[in-house]
């Protein structure tokens, strides 16, 4: 059973998470037909996510913050070294958030909605052929199939892609740059429920970390991500004992459990084919050192989705004409994500005997400027101090 | 070719690993093609150990 829906449209977006919704919302709103598609039967469940959001990303989205989406406002953040000690820092003021991204997800679709795009949950994007200077898709609805076509299909279909691989970009990643996590979203658990939490160590989550993300006062997303290449053991099992070792959680119900994996590099220097683009996570668009993809993957739509425009206008569906893509996202986001892949290199090398000395020399703020070229340079001149980093020092200049 | 148990939760992880893009993410699980050598890669992956392969399963 299918709505009604058109046999050809400017736009199609496959996949409606965070890219996928930006990107339908901007072509929308410049006035273009445009048609989102998504395989779930509700958008944004089940949710694979921390749902932490911090300020500055929320302002590179530029979307206002909406109390229906947010649990609980961050009054600061503490990481903690494998030997307990911390670094922690403290805001007047929230500087980040942690949202509910089923309540998020479907939010951005509505607002996409809104915008004008017509939008098909329950639906899967089955397959696409190019013909005519267009693009076929062949949908399923569950019992039912059928086509539409479109100039130009842009693909947010998440970790999963298997879009753009078809389409000839090819998205493989390699183990080492994947993060594999797991998570259990917490009850009844004592926690600081003001502030996100951080533990490293190698025995903790070897080339990752682990979370604990307040929700409510007792409840929480605690998870790890870890590196495969590295690690010894699954995400699932080092989640399991770091739960039972620490004293607030080891009492707590598990309410949700997810599993999943973030790109934490492997990023794409073409996203386009002819009458083709890829955004977010399926474009490996993430910060490669906290796993964040969230204002990631909506600012990859809305570049995404400027290019589109221009190309509808000018009737020019090439991969020569939406290559500018590549070049605006490249300068807006990718140079930065790129310098963040050797941060990322750093931690998979180091020690706990490294990560227990750098917690006596860094600062909250320190911690914060790491995405930021000039907590970059900072970092690698607080490496050169001990002489078995001094390699990696002169990696990160 | 590769199998996944009830352990999993269909996040997908695995097809984005597959060098051949043997794996689909279906509604019921993990779809694998015969495109599939048993390398091993999307069970090295698997956040949960839920993916079995002839030479990495036991
Ligand atoms: C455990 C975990 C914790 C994380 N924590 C955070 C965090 O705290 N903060 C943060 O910013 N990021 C976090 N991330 C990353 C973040 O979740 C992703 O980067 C983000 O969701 C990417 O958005 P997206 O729109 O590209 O893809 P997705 O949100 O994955 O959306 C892709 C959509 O495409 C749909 N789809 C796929 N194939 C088809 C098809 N053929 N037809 C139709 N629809 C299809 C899927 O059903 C899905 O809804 C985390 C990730 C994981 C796994």
């Amino acid at each position: 059973m299918f709505p009604e829906i058109p046999s050809e449209v400017d736009i199609a977006v496959i996949g409606l998470g965070p890219a996928g919704s930006s990107a339908a919302m901007a072509c929308a709103k410049a006035g273009l037909r445009v048609l989102g598609i998504e395989k779930r039967q509700e958008i944004g469940s089940p949710c694979r996510c921390g749902e932490g959001l911090s300020r500055s990303a929320l302002e590179r989205m530029g979307i206002e913050l909406d109390e229906k989406w947010v649990n609980i406002g961050l009054y600061g953040q503490t990481v903690y070294a494998p030997n307990g000690k911390y670094v922690r820092i403290d805001f007047d003021e929230p500087k980040g958030w942690i949202i509910e991204r089923k309540v998020f997800d479907k939010h951005l679709a509505v607002l996409a909605a809104r915008a004008g795009a017509r939008i098909l949950s329950r639906t899967e994007a089955l397959d696409l052929v190019r013909e005519n200077n267009k693009i076929n898709i062949r949908l399923n609805s569950g019992n039912g199939t059928g086509e539409v076509r479109a100039k130009i299909v842009i693909a947010a279909d998440g970790v999963e892609s298997k879009i753009a691989r078809n389409m000839g970009i090819n998205t493989t990643l390699k183990l080492v740059d994947i993060a594999s996590c797991a998570q259990f979203e917490m009850a009844n658990v004592k926690i600081d429920s003001k502030r996100a939490e951080y533990y490293t160590g190698n025995e903790i989550a070897r080339a990752g970390y682990a979370w604990i993300f307040p929700k409510g006062k007792d409840t929480a997303n605690v998870g790890i991500g870890i590196r495969k290449p590295f690690a010894n053991k699954t995400a699932y099992e080092y989640l399991k004992e770091f739960v039972n070792s620490h004293p607030g959680l080891k009492n707590g119900s598990i309410v949700e459990v997810n599993c999943g994996g973030v790109p934490v590099g492997g990023l794409l220097e073409n996203m386009v084919a002819d009458n083709f683009m890829v955004v977010g996570d399926a474009a490996h668009q993430v910060n490669p050192i906290h796993g964040g993809g969230i204002a990631e993957a909506y600012v990859g739509g809305r570049i995404a989705a400027e290019v589109a425009v221009e190309a509808v206008r000018e009737g020019n569906y090439s991969k020569e004409f939406l290559s500018e893509y590549n070049k605006r996202w490249w300068k807006e986001r990718g140079n930065k994500l790129k310098k963040l892949v050797k941060v990322r290199e750093l931690v998979e090398n180091l020690t706990d005997d490294d990560l227990n000395w750098l917690a006596n020399y860094m600062t909250g703020e320190d911690l914060i400027n790491l995405t930021r070229s000039s907590g970059i340079k900072r970092l690698a001149m607080l490496l050169m101090k001990k002489p078995r980093l001094l390699k990696f020092a002169r990696k990160l200049l | 070719m590769i199998e996944a148990d009830g352990k999993c939760l269909r996040c997908g992880g695995c097809v984005s690993v597959c060098p051949l893009d043997a794996l689909t993410l279906t509604e019921s699980g993990i779809v694998c093609s015969d495109k599939c050598t048993d390398c091993g890669i999307c069970a090295e992956f698997c956040p949960l150990s839920a993916i079995k392969t002839e030479k990495v399963g036991e």
